[in-house]
C-alpha cells in the first residue's frame, strides 16, 4: 500500500452468525459492485476485496496477480497508463495501481485473483472500525500495508459489458417492506413518507445514511430495544429518517416503518450529499422476486473475453 | 406472541410490551427451539428485551416456509420450558476511586454508599440483551432505589469493566468507550475477547450475580486503576 486513500477496507461478504456476541455484519455497502469484481477473476463469491471509499489508492505489486476494479467510476491507471473498469488485468511485481477520486459514485471495488489473504475474525475478514474487528487489526488500510494475496495471475481476461453495469446518478428509488412499528404510523405520515423526495445528508458513514425531508411521526413514544436488520429505516423523535447499513449497531430503540431492500441499498450507498432518494412500499413477496430476478441476472450475464 | 416482517430476509417476534423474567427465559427457549428446528435456514439470531429477531438465508429458504417454521418451532412454548440460564458471577471492586457515581446515587436515594453496593448485589439479574458494542451486555433489574438516569453529559471516556447503571439496568462496559451510565464499580472480568473462546463470560438469558471484592483481589485478578 503506496497510498491508503480516504477509507479502504478490506471486506468479505460480511460477518454472520455473531450478532448474539454484539457483533455486527460489516461487508459491502454495494455488493453488486462487489460480486462482479470477484466474478471478473473467477474468485470465490465471497472472496476478500478492498471497498474504496472514494478512492486516492496507489497499491504496487510485490507479486504477479490479476485485478480487477468495479463499482465508483474513478481514473484508474496501471503503471502510469488509464485502464479501463469493470475488466481483469494482469499485474507484473513492480507494477503500479492508482485509482483516482471517484468521479460517479462513491465505492468502488479492488478484487485480486483468489482474494486478499487475511486471517477471518469470527468467521468473515470483513472489516468494522468501530469494533476493531476484522482486515488487518481491524483497521482501516494504511501507508505501507502489506496485502497477502498468493494465487498468481488469472492469465485470461474478461469484461463486464456496459449494458450490464449499473449507472450511477444522482437520485434513486428505493423499495421498501413494510415492517416493525409500521402500523404505528399514521395514514398521513405514512403517505408523506412515501411520496416525497430526500435528501442525502453529509452525515452518512457505514452505519447508516441520514436523510432529510418531510417530517415524518410514529405514534410510538418510548420502545424497547429490539434488534435491528439491515436497511432498517429508522424514524427518531426529529421525525427524519435514517436508513441503517451494514455497521449498524445489531439492537436499537427507535421506531423503524420498514426496511429497503438490499438491492437498493447498493444503490443508495453509492450516492453522495445533496442526491435524492424516495421511497416505494412492496410487499415481502414482491422483495423475494426482486433477489431471485437479481441473482438469475448475475448468473446469466456472460462476460466477454478481451 | 406476534410474527412480523422486519426486512426482505427478517422475521421479528414479539412476546410481550413489557420485558420481565419470564419473558426473558421465554425468548431464551425460543432461541434453542428455533436453532434446533430452523438450523439450516438461519443466519443470526437477535433476542432482545420482549423479542427476537430472526434473519434468515434467503437462498436456502423463503418468507412464506420460514414464517410457518417459526410458527411451528414456537407453537406451545410453555413458560415452563423456559431455560433457567447459567448462573454466572462477576466479581467487582465497588469504591469511590472505581465507582466515581456511588456517591451521586446514594445521595439521590437518601442511604449510604454501602447500602448502593449492597442493593447492587443482592439481586440476580437476566442479560435481556446483547448489543450496542460487542460484548454490552444488558441487564436487569436494578432496585428501583439505585436506579439512576443516564448523565446529562456522557463522558468521553468510561473504562473497560466499568459497572454502570441506566435506569434499571445494569452492565459492564466490555471496552473503553464514551458512555452516559452512572458508574459504580470495575469488574476485572474482560466482558468481551475476541481471541477467546468463548469471547463472552454471558450470554442472553443467563443469571448474573455481582460479588464485592476488595482493591487487592481486584488487582490480583487483572484489574486495572
Amino acid at each position: 500500500m503506496r497510498q491508503p486513500g480516504l477509507l479502504s477496507l478490506l471486506m468479505d461478504r460480511g460477518r454472520f452468525g455473531a450478532h448474539d456476541l454484539g457483533l455486527t455484519t460489516g461487508g459491502p455497502l454495494d455488493f453488486v459492485a462487489f460480486d462482479w469484481a470477484n466474478r471478473l477473476l473467477g474468485n470465490d463469491r465471497n472472496a476478500t476485496c478492498i471497498e474504496i471509499g472514494f478512492g486516492g489508492l496507489q497499491l504496487e505489486a510485490e507479486t504477479a496477480t490479476s485485478v480487477a476494479i468495479t463499482g465508483a467510476t474513478a481514473p484508474c491507471t496501471l503503471d502510469g497508463k488509464a485502464i479501463e473498469q469493470w475488466r481483469s488485468y494482469d499485474l507484473a511485481p513492480g507494477d503500479r495501481l492508482e485509482i483516482g477520486f471517484a468521479t460517479a459514485g462513491t465505492r468502488a471495488y479492488l478484487a485480486v485473483a483468489g482474494g486478499f489473504r487475511v486471517e477471518p475474525m469470527f468467521g468473515s475478514t470483513a472489516t468494522v472500525m468501530r469494533e476493531k474487528i476484522g482486515g488487518l487489526a481491524g483497521d482501516k488500510l494504511q501507508d505501507g500495508d502489506l496485502l497477502p494475496c498468493s494465487d498468481g495471475p488469472v492469465g485470461s481476461h474478461q469484461r463486464l459489458d456496459e449494458a450490464g453495469r449499473p449507472v450511477y446518478g444522482d437520485s434513486a428509488r428505493l423499495r421498501v417492506v413494510p415492517g416493525y412499528q409500521y402500523h404505528a404510523f399514521g395514514h398521513l405520515q405514512r403517505w408523506r413518507f412515501f411520496n416525497s423526495a430526500y435528501r442525502v445528508t453529509d452525515r452518512c458513514d457505514r452505519m447508516g445514511f441520514r436523510l432529510e425531508g418531510e417530517n415524518v411521526a410514529s405514534e410510538i413514544v418510548g420502545m424497547l430495544s429490539e434488534g435491528i436488520c439491515l436497511g432498517a429505516i429508522q424514524v427518531p423523535a426529529d421525525g427524519q429518517p435514517i436508513v441503517l447499513m451494514h455497521d449498524r449497531q445489531t439492537i436499537g430503540g427507535y421506531p423503524k416503518i420498514g426496511s429497503v431492500i438490499p438491492q437498493d441499498l447498493a444503490a443508495l450507498a453509492q450516492l453522495g450529499p445533496g442526491a435524492s432518494v424516495s421511497f416505494e412500499a412492496i410487499d415481502l413477496s414482491a422483495a423475494h422476486t426482486i433477489h431471485l430476478l437479481q441473482q438469475a441476472a448475475f448468473r446469466r450475464t456472460q462476460l466477454s473475453p478481451c | 406472541m406476534r410474527i412480523e416482517t422486519a426486512g426482505q430476509n427478517a422475521f421479528i417476534v414479539y412476546f410481550a410490551d413489557q420485558t420481565s423474567a419470564l419473558v426473558a427465559a421465554q425468548i431464551q427457549a425460543a432461541v434453542t427451539r428455533i436453532r434446533t428446528t430452523m438450523a439450516e435456514m438461519i443466519v443470526d439470531l437477535v433476542p432482545s428485551y420482549a423479542s427476537l429477531l430472526v434473519i434468515f438465508d434467503i437462498d436456502r429458504s423463503d418468507h412464506f416456509a420460514v414464517r410457518g417454521a417459526i410458527a411451528a418451532a414456537l407453537k406451545d412454548l410453555a413458560s415452563s420450558e423456559s431455560s433457567e440460564g447459567r448462573l454466572v458471577t462477576l466479581p467487582v471492586y465497588y469504591a469511590e476511586e472505581s465507582g466515581p457515581d456511588l456517591g451521586r446515587i446514594a445521595e439521590r436515594a437518601g442511604i449510604g454508599i454501602d447500602e448502593v453496593i449492597a442493593l447492587h448485589q443482592q439481586q440476580e439479574y437476566r442479560v435481556y440483551a446483547i448489543g450496542f458494542a460487542p460484548g454490552f451486555a444488558y441487564l436487569g433489574e436494578v432496585d428501583e432505589r439505585i436506579a439512576a438516569p443516564r448523565l446529562e453529559t456522557p463522558r468521553q471516556k468510561v473504562p473497560r469493566g466499568a459497572v454502570a447503571i441506566a435506569d434499571r439496568q445494569t452492565a459492564v462496559y466490555p471496552a473503553v468507550s464514551p458512555g452516559g451510565w452512572n458508574l459504580i464499580g470495575l469488574c476485572p472480568t474482560r466482558m468481551f475477547d475476541p481471541d477467546a473462546e468463548p469471547s463472552m463470560p454471558v450470554g442472553v438469558g443467563d443469571r448474573i450475580r455481582f460479588e464485592a471484592i476488595d482493591r487487592a483481589r481486584f488487582l490480583d485478578l487483572g484489574g486495572e486503576l
